[in-house]
């Protein structure tokens, strides 16, 4: 799982990225960001305007609970169950409530369907909204400049970027995500999973596809 | 308002250098969960909106803007709403103390973690209201959207500004954010029919952009007038 990963990250650790240009998300912050912050925490605190075990509940839900599980259960059931496919493209929070899954940022969420003619690509140019609840809190890079300028105007380039090459003639449909709907991409079933369950063909959906920068996983790469 | 945030279109901002999904944290360093749970918090505090919270991400300094991190400008902008609200005082935050509790009736709406634990599992607050007349536009409708130079928040992306596209879908009527990120939080909604909005990329970019391709975006009926 993406986000089943040791969370207590502090201090100035360097992850491995180069630092040639000004890139939004991988400046590295000046300890007195850090600083400031625990200030801040104790003063809210202090002044009885929060709590610290609910903002020990919200740090751990978003790096546990939400995340992109509950994004591939919901795709992976589109490729097995063509009745569900059809709810969840015509309705996705009434399909997604229907298998049980309950998550925020759901109540206006759109699926859209990658197609041999079609593929999806998702952006929010003015911000970052994104569908926490299915794909849990977005990456860096979704959140970086270059991805929210670049996304819409040329996101062929932004897809070779991720190693997608598409043929010319498949339209490239880009959502900016400008207002409170979400969007969630279903790609396409990769070949070579005939008779594959809706469990372990989840294994094969990532985050990267769901947001539509890349593929499903094939099965000749998992494991 | 015509900022530094409205980013869709622009030039030299360099190439994206994904992180391997496999082993990217949710939070790159601990400060960053916390500043992410206290905005949390101090929205459930019922003071602003989500759009007040984009637009005080919004009207930081466009340098400060490009050249922070995004958990650096949601710290900044924590700042200045709670200031703007009367929640914090300059002082206190120089200080890093109170001079004075908060008032009872903000502190009665303080985060609990089991409030937490339920908001995870729930689906959310809803962003449609009741619509006081019928939508004007349908899904073929052409329209163009009107070029928006408010100073304040708007969702009117600068680069589709004036541009011809197709109604693809009505998404029903939305809480306006033009008006809502400049509103009293406890008070009326304005909503407004949204639709998305379909632009080919030749319209917006040019002969450079596919022929093929097609950019849809979420807009308001004000933002938009009719075209034929």
């Amino acid at each position: 799982m993406t986000n089943d990963h040791d969370g207590g990250h502090d201090g100035g650790h360097d992850h491995g990225h180069g630092h040639g240009h000004d890139h939004d998300d991988h400046t590295e912050p000046p300890s007195e960001t850090a600083l400031r912050v625990k200030a801040l925490e104790s003063l809210l605190v202090e002044k009885g305007l929060v709590e610290r075990p609910a903002l020990d509940t919200l740090v751990d839900a978003y790096e546990t609970k939400v995340g992109p599980r509950n994004g591939a259960a919901v795709v992976a059931r589109a490729w097995t169950d063509d009745e569900f496919r059809r709810r969840l493209l015509d309705d996705a929070p009434a399909a997604i409530s229907s298998i049980g899954i309950t998550a925020p940022k759901g109540e206006h969420l759109v699926a859209v369907a990658n197609t041999p003619r079609v593929h999806n690509l998702v952006v929010c140019t003015l911000c970052s909204c994104y569908p926490w609840g299915m794909l849990g809190l977005p990456p860096a890079w979704y959140k970086s400049a270059p991805y929210r300028a670049r996304a819409v105007r040329d996101p062929r380039g932004v897809l070779a970027e991720f190693g997608t090459h598409l043929a010319d003639d498949v339209e490239v449909r880009v959502w900016d995500s400008t207002s409170e709907v979400r969007y969630l991409v279903v790609p396409m079933r990769p070949s070579g999973t005939h008779g594959w369950s809706a469990e372990e063909l989840q294994e094969l959906v990532t985050r990267n596809s769901m947001v539509g920068v890349e593929p499903a996983r094939s099965p000749e790469v998992t494991s | 308002m015509i900022g530094v945030h409205d980013l869709g279109g622009m030039h030299g901002l360099g190439p994206i250098d994904p992180e391997p999904e496999e082993d990217e944290p949710v939070f790159h360093q601990a400060w960053e969960g916390r500043i992410f749970a206290m905005s949390q918090a101090c929205s459930a505090l019922g003071r602003w909106s989500i759009d007040a919270s984009r637009h005080a991400r919004e009207r930081l300094d466009p340098v400060v803007y490009l050249r922070t991190s995004y958990f650096e400008k949601w710290l900044l902008s924590l700042e200045s709403l709670l200031v703007e609200h009367g929640l914090l005082t300059d002082e206190e935050i120089a200080r890093g103390s109170p001079t004075s509790p908060a008032d009872e009736d903000v502190a009665a709406r303080r985060l609990t973690p089991a409030q937490v634990t339920s908001s995870i599992t729930s689906t959310g607050r809803r962003f449609d209201v009741e619509p006081t007349a019928p939508p004007r536009f349908r899904p073929g409708d052409r329209v163009r959207l009107r070029p928006v130079t408010t100073p304040g928040h708007t969702r009117a992306v600068r680069y589709a500004q004036g541009r011809f596209g197709t109604v693809e879908a009505h998404r029903g009527c939305h809480v306006l954010p033009d008006h809502s990120a400049h509103a009293d939080a406890a008070g009326e909604h304005v909503g407004a029919h949204l639709y998305s909005v379909s632009f080919t990329a030749d319209e917006l970019w040019g002969a450079w952009a596919s022929p093929h391709d097609t950019v849809r975006v979420d807009l308001w009926e004000p933002y938009l007038e009719a075209a034929t």
